[in-house]
């Protein structure tokens, strides 16, 4: 295998306040009509997040980051930015580890 | 006066209660002659396949109740000559689709098609990380080489990548190797599957079975990857379950949450149900998908827990494994409603892993390779 001589290791992507998150372009929100609710379809994986993660995953398109989309929901729900930023970072983290999240913001566009 | 419409609340009742997942077996035709393949001993000959049209009216009728991805398998699904047609089709009815594939009998330029065609994600089959030993595995000349060069390609157009690695006596002493293999591939999962022993693979147990040191080790490995490889790539671990104390949640219980068609349209609750002999399976081109799904013999069979008997009818775990795998069941013991003997207090569980110790302990007997002619028996 001649490719392997250049193999250079992934990395894990750690989530920050300046990570712009978006899906990859293999995972899908997709509005499951048959059962009234909102799935991720990712690789052999059916993911149902919950109302309020929907409405995060909604904004990762790669345009705004962690702490900008934080003080947006932070105004919907009328709830501290900091709370609400915590709990994003773990739900994009935890999504992260799964390999559905990019980073727009070291230049991770595919 | 309540108005309900009916078909609007059957609908949505077969849509609640349908599986998210089914496996279309679009041929049974492959150029691997694995030893312990997960298609039946009978294999169904090409003359019997489902047209396109027919193959796509099933993936209309799943997605109408529900179903959200495909896993297009085989045998080997690029065999198919109509798999760019399928695939469109899966991908304009919204279903995630996934390519289940040996990757021996695919070039760039079709791969390429197919991505075009809305193919979502690809699996590819890993005899061995050791080139010589996975072509004597798939008894295929050449295959290893192949393999490496349609990962690279899927790399290249950005099309995620999951390696399926069966593990048992003849290569689980390179699973480090073949993790190694699946990271530098690029792959963001890896399936390290223990063989499971019904059809080929019970045919082939002898020369299958690891012994109980190599599967603990084996486990022990696998943890140390997942650890170190977080967020880099998943690893999901299929334990072998002879020497398990409870037995696997089989199916997440039978007819709970899969379904698979055969190349001839066949409906199984899941891909080994034939080996169950007196089953009755519907078909496809006799009835709707829906319609077996929720109303067949087959299927109804086993749902739920009443068809349990002792020691599962009164087993706290009845609802966690389901009284494990019926196929298993019907394969020691001679009837698909007793306890999976792989659970420690099914009364053949004792018999069952001082065999498996003892033909770990022998030396293999050559493999039975899967093919289409009649098996010796």
């Amino acid at each position: 295998m001649a490719e392997t001589a250049q193999y250079t290791p992934r990395t894990r992507l750690i989530i920050t306040e300046a990570t712009r998150p978006a899906l990859r372009r293999f995972v899908r929100l997709h509005h499951d009509a048959g059962r009234g609710r909102t799935v991720l379809l990712a690789p052999e994986r059916i993911v149902e997040p919950d109302e309020i993660a929907v409405d995060v995953l909604k904004l990762c398109d790669g345009s705004i980051s962690l702490g900008a989309i934080a003080v947006e929901l932070a105004k919907t729900y009328d709830a501290p930015e900091l709370d609400i930023r915590a709990d994003i970072t773990d739900l994009l983290q935890d999504l992260a580890d799964k390999g559905y999240i990019k980073d727009h913001s070291i230049g991770d566009d595919r | 006066m309540v108005m309900i419409d009916e078909s609007t609340a059957r609908a949505e009742i077969i849509c609640a209660n349908a599986p998210e997942g089914m496996l279309a077996e679009l041929t049974h035709r492959c150029p691997l002659q694995c030893a312990y393949c997960s298609n039946p001993i009978e294999l169904e000959r090409v003359n019997h396949e489902m047209t396109t049209a027919e193959w796509k009216s099933v993936f209309t009728q799943a997605a109408e109740m529900g179903v959200l991805q495909i896993h297009l398998s085989g045998g080997e699904p690029t065999l198919r000559t109509d798999l760019e047609e399928i695939v469109a089709h899966t991908s304009a009815l919204g279903l995630y689709s996934n390519l289940i594939t040996a990757a021996v009998t695919i070039d760039r330029a079709r791969l390429a098609r197919l991505v075009d065609c809305g193919l979502d994600h690809v699996q590819i089959s890993f005899q061995d990380a050791d080139p010589e030993n996975s072509n004597r595995i798939g008894n295929i000349k050449g295959g290893f080489d192949k393999k490496i060069a349609v990962a690279g390609w899927l790399a290249e157009m950005d099309v995620p990548l999951t390696v399926n690695a069966p593990m048992h006596r003849q290569n689980i002493d390179n699973l480090e190797a073949v993790i190694d293999l699946a990271e530098r591939l690029g792959a963001i999962r890896l399936e390290v599957a223990h063989v499971q022993y019904y059809g080929w693979a019970l045919k082939n147990r002898a020369a299958l079975m690891p012994t109980y040191a190599q599967t603990m080790r084996s486990a022990e490995i696998v943890a140390r990857a997942q650890e170190r490889l977080k967020g880099i790539m998943g690893i999901d671990f299929v334990v072998p379950d002879y020497y398990a104390l409870t037995p696997k949640p089989c199916m997440g219980g039978w007819a709970s949450r899969f379904l698979n068609v055969t190349p001839s349209g066949k409906v199984l609750p899941c891909h080994a149900a034939e080996s169950i002999a007196g089953l009755k399976f519907d078909n496809v081109r006799e009835r709707r998908l829906r319609d077996i799904w929720m109303d067949s013999t087959a299927f109804n069979a086993f749902r739920g827990t009443e068809w349990m008997r002792e020691p599962c009818r009164t087993c706290d775990r009845r609802e966690i494994d389901f009284g494990g795998c019926r196929c298993q069941a019907f394969a020691v013991t001679g009837n698909a409603a007793n306890a999976d003997p792989a659970c420690a207090k099914s009364s053949f569980n004792l018999g069952l892993v001082a065999m498996a110790e003892r033909e770990a302990e022998t030396a293999p007997p050559p493999f039975v390779y899967r093919r289409f002619q009649k098996a010796v028996v």
